[in-house]
């Protein structure tokens, strides 16, 4: 038996209930104090149901982008050997080490009209800046490692010997990617979309750069807590704060739900 | 959020190249997936990194010196660093010692401990500001007290690290629970059966085996320090001079149509994303060669 269990398991619930538990457990004490009624007309409010929507399809907008080509990124990653691939791989992890304010002002400028990108999509009449686009293109950029670092490990695992008996079986490479390899990935890249959305659903510094946060338009649901807490209104900000908070531990709970099976049949 | 693997440091496992055909797509299938994986990901990252350097430096290099030398951006700097010297030493201490209890030792509940511990990473920035606000703000639980005693938390440095506390909470216990409990207990019993004492045993046998992922944890909870928006934003009450960091400057800045000079701040902030990723990178070829564990220092949350 090793010595420290009382020291250490001491030190670490002491610090866990007085950064994380005591805190968030004040954030929902306070929104008791608002009766249902109030409750319900802050929280379900025409602005914050339409900052709700926004935040969570564009999300999930944005998870759906990495799973195709984050899927591909992956693929490309494990499977292919070319020139610059350590690097690339190195540079999955930047969205994580880059400060989001930072994504959210280069995007922004990338994106105007004048921009690199946006005159593209200015030739096409697509405003992407200040628009719902960009809030789900800084948010690609956001969740992009979640869905690239939870499928990269499956990939890498996926044993050859089940493909190569489905060729020898007769199976075109295609029919082997559909049948065989895709099915394999399923639990891990569902996985990784829900680690995304979770992810998105939370940001708030880069999308106040792009977003051009119009109430009702382009507004998502941090923003609105910002909002009533800069107008002193606690209640508000609480209110809003524990319907994004449930959202995001519902998310929580479906991940652990997948990566569980994903570890049963993994 | 039990398995997060982003971040994980892969094996150097070489791609397998298949011989025939049939256990491989056409050459052509293969350069448009490349084409498309690898553009992606120049579109999503490296198109705007590239984008923040050839702004700031818009207005040329003596414009760029004098935008990062300004007094109020030179202040900004000096809290974001204080602000990471506080948090950094904290979450650390408090990874090895959650690291510690958690690989260490067999207790009920602790896959509940890890999933609380795991926490803050599932709440907004946003949120993480507000239960300090209504803990320590003017109307908060005791704030009055506070006010009374003239002690101020909020729109001061110390909300600001508590703030940043809790976003990068997890960040050292999550790289390190994997590598400790790869290494297991033999060597640390045994260097308690011979008489170690707990700390000796710490220093001497579990530090030196566990330290690469301790630096990993460290480091990547350094760089989401120093980069934290949301959460400072919403406690800090951005006084120009006093309680803004270095991401509020950026936005500070922005707000105020000096475009290149916010430009120019960000890109100190890409350095810092810059050398985070080199150090990630050195650690995982450490970690690979010294065969430590399954060469993975941080199969860690983010």
């Amino acid at each position: 038996m090793l010595p420290g269990s009382g020291l250490s398991l001491g030190f670490t619930l002491f610090y866990l209930s007085l950064v994380v538990l005591i805190p968030l457990g004040g954030l929902f004490w306070k929104s008791t104090e608002l009766g249902w009624a109030d409750f319900l007309r802050i929280a379900g409010s025409e602005r914050a149901r339409a900052a709700y929507a926004l935040t969570f399809s564009a999300s999930f907008a944005a998870a759906l982008i990495n799973g195709v080509f984050g899927l591909v990124l992956a693929w490309v990653l494990v499977r292919y050997r070319f020139p610059g691939r350590r690097l690339l791989d190195a540079l999955v992890d930047f969205p994580l080490a880059l400060p989001t304010a930072v994504a959210g002002l280069a995007y922004t400028a990338l994106y105007v009209p004048q921009g690199w990108i946006g005159r593209y999509f200015d030739l096409l009449g697509i405003q992407v800046s200040y628009s719902r686009l960009g809030v789900v293109v800084v948010l690609t950029f956001i969740s992009l490692p979640f869905m690239v670092r939870t499928v990269q490990p499956v990939l890498l695992a996926l044993e050859r010997e089940v493909e190569e008996a489905a060729a020898s079986l007769g199976a075109g490479r295609w029919a082997t990617v559909r049948r065989v390899i895709l099915p394999a990935l399923l639990p891990a890249w569902s996985t990784g979309l829900a680690m995304a959305f979770a992810r998105a659903i939370g940001e708030y510094g880069s999308v106040i750069f792009i977003a051009g946060n119009l109430p009702r338009k382009t507004e998502i649901a941090p923003l609105l807590i910002v909002f009533q807490l800069e107008e002193f209104n606690y209640a508000g900000a609480t209110a809003i704060a524990v319907v994004l908070l449930l959202a995001s531990f519902f998310t929580v709970g479906v991940i652990n739900l997948l990566s569980r099976r994903q570890q049963r049949y993994g | 959020m039990a398995s997060h693997s982003v971040g994980a440091a892969l094996p150097s496992e070489e791609p397998r190249q298949a011989s025939t055909s049939v256990f491989a797509e056409p050459a052509w299938v293969r350069l448009l997936l490349i084409v498309v994986g690898v553009g992606f990901l120049g579109v999503v990252v490296i198109l705007p990194v590239a984008l923040v350097f050839e702004q700031a430096f818009a207005l040329g290099a003596g414009f760029y010196l004098d935008a990062i030398r300004d007094p109020d951006t030179v202040s900004a700097l000096r809290l974001t660093l204080t602000v990471a010297a506080i948090v950094v030493p904290l979450n650390a201490i408090f990874g090895v010692a959650a690291a510690w209890a958690i690989t260490k030792f067999d207790f009920r509940g602790k896959s509940i401990l890890i999933t609380l511990i795991d926490l803050p990473l599932a709440v907004s920035p946003v949120v993480a500001g507000l239960i300090y606000v209504l803990i320590f703000g003017a109307q908060g639980y005791i704030g009055p007290w506070m006010r009374e005693h003239d002690i101020r938390v909020i729109f001061a440095l110390p909300g600001i690290a508590l703030a940043t506390t809790f976003v990068t909470f997890p960040l050292v216990a999550r790289s390190l629970i994997p590598v400790m409990q790869d290494v297991g207990r033999e060597y640390e019993e045994a260097a308690v059966s011979l008489g170690a004492s707990g700390w000796r045993t710490f220093w001497s046998v579990t530090l030196p085996q566990a330290k690469w992922g301790l630096l990993y944890g460290i480091i990547l909870c350094n760089a989401r320090a120093m980069g934290e928006f949301g959460a400072v934003a919403v406690v800090s009450g951005k006084i120009t001079g006093k309680t803004d960091t270095l991401p509020l400057r950026v936005e500070k800045l922005d707000k105020a149509f000096d475009t290149t000079s916010a430009f120019a701040v960000a890109s100190m902030l890409v350095a810092l994303a810059v050398v985070t990723l080199v150090l990630k990178v050195i650690v995982e070829w450490r970690t690979s060669d010294h065969e430590s564990g399954p060469g993975s220092p941080a199969r860690e949350h983010v």
